[in-house]
């Protein structure tokens, strides 16, 4: 059972014309890797999944639900949480801030989830430790750690997460490898795009491979963790 | 606000400013009557550009509009006010506060109602195009400025101070006026609700995070465009009270009193850094001061003396003393 599908999209952003038809489907309770080289379209159908560029054609639904028209705000409060590139950390925000704001359903730091701040702590031991701290005040490292914090702050039905190993040491990607793979097993749907292709073939159950705006593979992650040639013909490179 | 990670060094400038002019003035009770007085055109200005700094900031909107309602809150003062005539005429401060605060409020009604239309129908189709908003905003200014006058006709209106916010009051040897005190007072309560309501409550920090990153903002969930409107009502709002206070200090109206002072506003918001409330204050602060302090000594560069401020700013922060990270 796919809980988002994508059905021809088309993206334009100005004059150019990014997503060619891309298709996808991303199974409910999986974690899906979104890989393809620079420029392939990844980060633009993250981007239109969430209304933040328009799908010029095509069908997206979440749910089984049509959501290609809704704006951005309605498609985070279907469930939908997302981890731009960016990291889209509110630099002048305290980390506490920063979670207020991604916890809807609290005015006050005292109304948020205790349980599940404790959970995230857990993953995430650096956004407890500088909860009151500038969150612009992070590392790197911390700052991703406190983005994925964010975006689960409450439950969301899926997370889409764009590159979250970029530019991090490998000490902390593996401890986003870790976190990751105990979001996954607490349920929650992950998109993920990745670069890392350790990170990808450690973490995904489903992958879909994309090039000059659209997807070009699709299939288990094992298969195609199993399958050099074919990594060579849609990545350039062996996992 | 946590206070141990505060940047104090801004807001060190504006006694250091005192300070450093008071060897110049020379007599102290003179500094101090200037200082005083600097700091109540500082609160004043602060009050009518408070509301610009989280439209620009915020919003990304250049609104040269912005003036149109200073001008609108001043002259419903006249007509609050002068309907009050016994409470103004009164010696008792307090009776006086019954009137002020009545034309006060509806200032802020009527500038904050006419500020969503006017975001309504001249800023939403400009949204993303500096070019035209300053072109269409100085516009709605022209029209604002015109239907002032079909209301109120085109000559200056007088707006006396109420009797009991009248004369000066001795502090040692420094005379200083009544009614500069209540606007230091005015502009004291603006700040300390504008900061509470930025730090202390869900809403402002949706403001401070959309000042950031809208696109964010919209990917956790909320209506920026939605809060779009309801800073800008609010921003028209305090600038209707900043014309109230404004009309009370020159005692008189005119329909383009707004587009006076709009060019301050603008130096003010530079200095601050766009989108910081803190910043426009101790901007604020600065420029009254500095007019003040020039006006004093050397009257001729009193007209450039805030560019010069501006400037000095500009290379020491070029993003202004309280730049947001954007």
């Amino acid at each position: 059972m796919n809980l988002l599908t994508l059905q021809g999209v088309h993206t334009h952003i100005g004059a150019y014309h990014i997503l060619h038809g891309v298709d996808l489907a991303v199974p409910r309770g999986q974690l899906t890797m979104l890989l393809g080289r620079n420029g392939a379209g990844k980060t633009t159908t993250l981007r239109t999944i969430m209304g933040l560029w328009r799908a010029s054609a095509g069908r997206i639904a979440f749910g089984g639900e049509d959501i290609t028209r809704d704006a951005t705000p309605q498609i985070a409060g279907r469930g939908i949480a997302y981890v731009p590139e960016s990291m889209g950390i509110f630099a002048d925000l305290t980390v506490k801030e920063n979670m207020l704001l991604a916890a809807r359903g609290a005015r006050h730091a005292r109304q948020m989830d205790e349980k599940r701040l404790q959970w995230i702590f857990s993953l995430f031991p650096a956004v407890e430790k500088f909860w009151n701290h500038p969150a612009g005040k992070l590392s790197g490292g911390q700052k991703q750690m406190l983005a994925v914090a964010r975006a689960i702050v409450e439950p969301r039905e899926l997370l889409i997460v764009d590159e979250p190993s970029k530019g991090l040491a490998p000490a902390i990607i593996n401890n986003m490898i870790d976190a990751f793979a105990q979001l996954k097993a607490s349920g929650v749907t992950i998109l993920l795009v990745e670069q890392n292709i350790n990170f990808a073939r450690r973490l995904g159950d489903t992958v879909a491979v994309m090039d000059n705006g659209v997807v070009v593979h699709a299939g288990s992650m094992q298969a195609l963790a199993e399958n050099e040639e074919l990594q060579h013909e849609l990545l350039g490179l062996a996992l | 606000m946590n206070l141990k990670e505060f940047d104090w060094k801004p807001l060190a400038l504006v006694p250091l400013l005192a300070v450093i002019v008071f060897p110049f003035v020379g007599s102290t009770s003179t500094w101090l009557t200037l200082t005083i007085a600097g700091l109540a055109m500082g609160m004043i200005v602060f009050i009518i550009a408070s509301g610009l700094t989280l439209v620009f900031g915020l919003m990304d909107v250049l609104n040269f509009g912005h003036g149109v309602f200073i001008a609108l809150g001043a002259f419903v003062a006249t007509s609050v006010l002068g309907a009050m005539g016994d409470y103004t005429a009164s010696a008792s401060l307090w009776r006086n506060m019954l009137a002020v605060l009545p034309a006060m409020v509806v200032a802020m009604l009527v500038a904050g109602a006419i500020g969503l239309a006017f975001e309504r129908f001249i800023v939403r189709p400009v949204y993303g195009n500096h070019l035209k908003q300053i072109l269409i905003t100085m516009g709605g200014m022209i029209i604002g400025e015109e239907l002032i006058k079909v209301i109120w006709g085109p000559l200056q209106i007088p707006l006396p101070l109420p009797e009991g916010m009248r004369g000066t009051l001795l502090l040692g040897d420094a005379v200083v006026e009544k009614y500069r005190l209540v606007a230091v007072v005015v502009g004291a309560i603006v700040f300390a609700v504008l900061l509470w309501t930025l730090t202390r409550t869900k809403i402002g920090l949706l403001i401070r995070a959309g000042v950031q990153d809208r696109e964010m903002v919209e990917s956790l969930g909320y209506r920026i465009r939605v809060l779009f409107v309801g800073v800008f009502a609010v921003g028209s709002a305090l600038a209707g009270l900043g014309g109230v206070m404004w009309g009370l200090y020159q005692q008189s109206v005119i329909p383009q009193m707004g587009a006076q002072v709009n060019v301050l506003i603008f130096i003010v918001l530079i200095i601050g850094g766009l989108g910081s409330t803190t910043g426009a204050l101790v901007g604020a602060l600065l420029v009254g001061l500095m007019a003040n302090y020039t006006g004093f000594l050397v009257p001729k560069a009193a007209l450039f003396s805030n560019i010069l401020l501006m400037m000095a700013i500009l290379l020491w922060r070029p993003q202004g003393v309280y730049a947001l990270s954007k």
